[in-house]
């Protein structure tokens, strides 16, 4: 099943007849799927149904494990960045991963930051992208005077939102998002779910998450992925979050997302 | 070893849901009977009785809304469940609202003299019934998610409509023959209009009895209009 339009016309990656294997078996199964641009995408579904998988296509993420391979096309600006000429570490440039452990490195606040832009051999002023990211981030005020402490030394809620600034320093304009909540207190998640929706005003944002809830709040469009035949993941269904969660179109969305499997 | 439904609580809280909602539409059809033949029986001290019982429509009003909040708060329902939930609120309202039409025609019975009984006497009781009775199909049919039925019900409003036009023009009548009886008759007048418009908000609740089923919220058709250009 294909995409619902987005909401200014614009896409910022589409998965094309995709298919994704993890050796002889299929995870995810001929998804097509366009993402909006400047949105939110929040991908839901039970567990073992190929959301991270999915998630991990857009960047090419899925290679690091020997035995995944992909068929299909992710058009990224046009370009299917499976195409052999494609280099992996340059689409990761360009699209950025938040994780669902925060992992900042075990340097201080200001090396996490600059790290992506120092290895990219960035030439512009290096402490404006860190404090920018930082504010970006929602992270700036907390952490202004003490750049130089090492970033483990921050809370969980902290180091998530300091890996988000860290991936956005590199300026990507697709952020992947796998569960960036789940091991955060209520209240950060929260801070977590406002500082998606700012950053929605300039990146696009796909976000798994097993948190329905999460998905209703702060997803302008939600893919539902479910298990199909010979257990690959498929997309059941794909449309406006609050068309989801209040009137889907599938009885397995309806049965998935009213607590009845998953 | 038993199996564990991940919804059964829930489940079991919409369902009693539902019996509570069923449970203020049988109090509400009730007293719409009640003020009607309290009424055509010129029996003050019943209508009395069902003018003081509102109270208690209110309260289970009261109490429907409490659950679906509560419900709302601690079991963050989705999709149909939602629909359901949201529904009822909306109907627990009508319903409270129909109550009071009932209440205001137990209060037409204390206020009205003993008098030959008018000829609208014999209508207005014709009126309460197929306006109950659509109510109670009406209630049937959202505990079922009936869209089917839902659609069908408000068709018979026109019946509801035809009477009180029938029961307006028949008090004009009257007063024009007797114009000291302009209180009677304007009383009278009221308590048809407490019917007919009983019956319109039986409408509402086919409309929420749609949405539950389809998801769509959408206006059923209602000749109103056109009836009172007849007039």
């Amino acid at each position: 099943m294909t995409s619902t339009p987005s909401q200014n016309g614009k896409y910022a990656i589409e998965a094309r007849n995709l298919h994704i294997y993890y050796g002889n078996f299929r995870a995810v199964k001929n998804v097509n799927l366009k993402i909006a641009q400047n949105r939110i995408t929040s991908i839901i579904g039970p567990s073992g149904c190929g959301k991270s998988t999915m998630l991990r296509a857009f960047n090419r993420m899925n290679e690091l494990v020997p035995t995944a391979w992909a068929e299909g096309e992710v058009l990224y600006h046009g370009k299917n960045i499976y195409d052999p000429d494609v280099d992996p570490v340059e689409v990761r440039r360009h699209i950025g991963m938040v994780f669902q452990k925060p992992n900042p490195f075990p340097k201080s606040i200001y090396d996490n930051v600059a790290w992506g832009a120092r290895i990219n051999g960035f030439q512009g002023n290096l402490d404006q992208l860190v404090e920018q990211s930082l504010e970006d981030a929602a992270l700036w005020e907390e952490v202004k005077d003490k750049l130089d402490q090492n970033g483990l030394s921050l809370s969980g809620g902290q180091q998530q939102r300091l890996c988000i600034a860290r991936a956005i320093a590199i300026k990507p304009d697709l952020i992947l998002m796998d569960e960036p909540a789940s091991a955060l207190d209520p209240i950060a998640t929260l801070k977590i779910e406002e500082l998606m929706r700012e950053l929605a005003k300039n990146y696009t944002i796909i976000v798994v998450t097993h948190n329905m809830q999460q998905a209703a709040r702060v997803s302008d469009f939600t893919a539902f992925f479910n298990l199909g035949d010979e257990r690959a993941g498929i997309l059941e269904e794909y449309g406006p979050t609050e068309k989801i969660f209040t009137n889907p179109q599938k009885q397995k969305t309806e049965d998935y997302i009213t607590g009845r499997f998953g | 070893m038993p199996t564990i439904s991940p919804r059964e609580n829930l489940d079991r809280q919409i369902q009693q849901l539902l019996d509570q909602i069923l449970v203020l539409g049988s109090m509400v059809e009730q007293a719409t009977h009640n003020a009607v033949n309290a009424l055509k029986n010129h029996q003050p001290s019943e209508a009395r009785l069902i003018y003081d019982n509102d109270s208690q429509i209110n309260q289970k009003r009261f109490e429907v809304e409490n659950t679906c909040l509560t419900l709302i708060a601690t079991q963050q329902p989705m999709a149909r469940d939602l629909r359901i939930i949201a529904s009822v609120l909306e109907i627990a309202t009508e319903l409270e609202r129909m109550g009071d039409y009932a209440k205001g025609n137990a209060r037409i019975c204390m206020m009205m003299k003993w008098t030959p009984p008018s000829k609208v006497m014999a209508d207005l009781p014709k009126m309460a019934a197929i306006a109950t009775d659509m109510l109670h199909r009406a209630m049937g049919a959202f505990v079922a998610a009936d869209a089917e039925l839902a659609v069908k019900i408000p068709q018979e409003d026109t019946k509801v409509d035809d009477l009180y036009n029938k029961i307006n023009r028949s008090l004009i009548a009257e007063l024009t023959s007797d114009p000291s009886m302009i209180d009677q008759t304007n009383l009278l007048i009221w308590a048809a209009h407490n019917l007919e418009r009983m019956a319109d908000r039986v409408t509402n609740i086919c409309e929420r009895t749609i949405y539950v089923a389809t998801g769509e919220m959408k206006e059923l058709d209602v000749t109103d209009d056109e009836q009172e250009m007849k007039l």
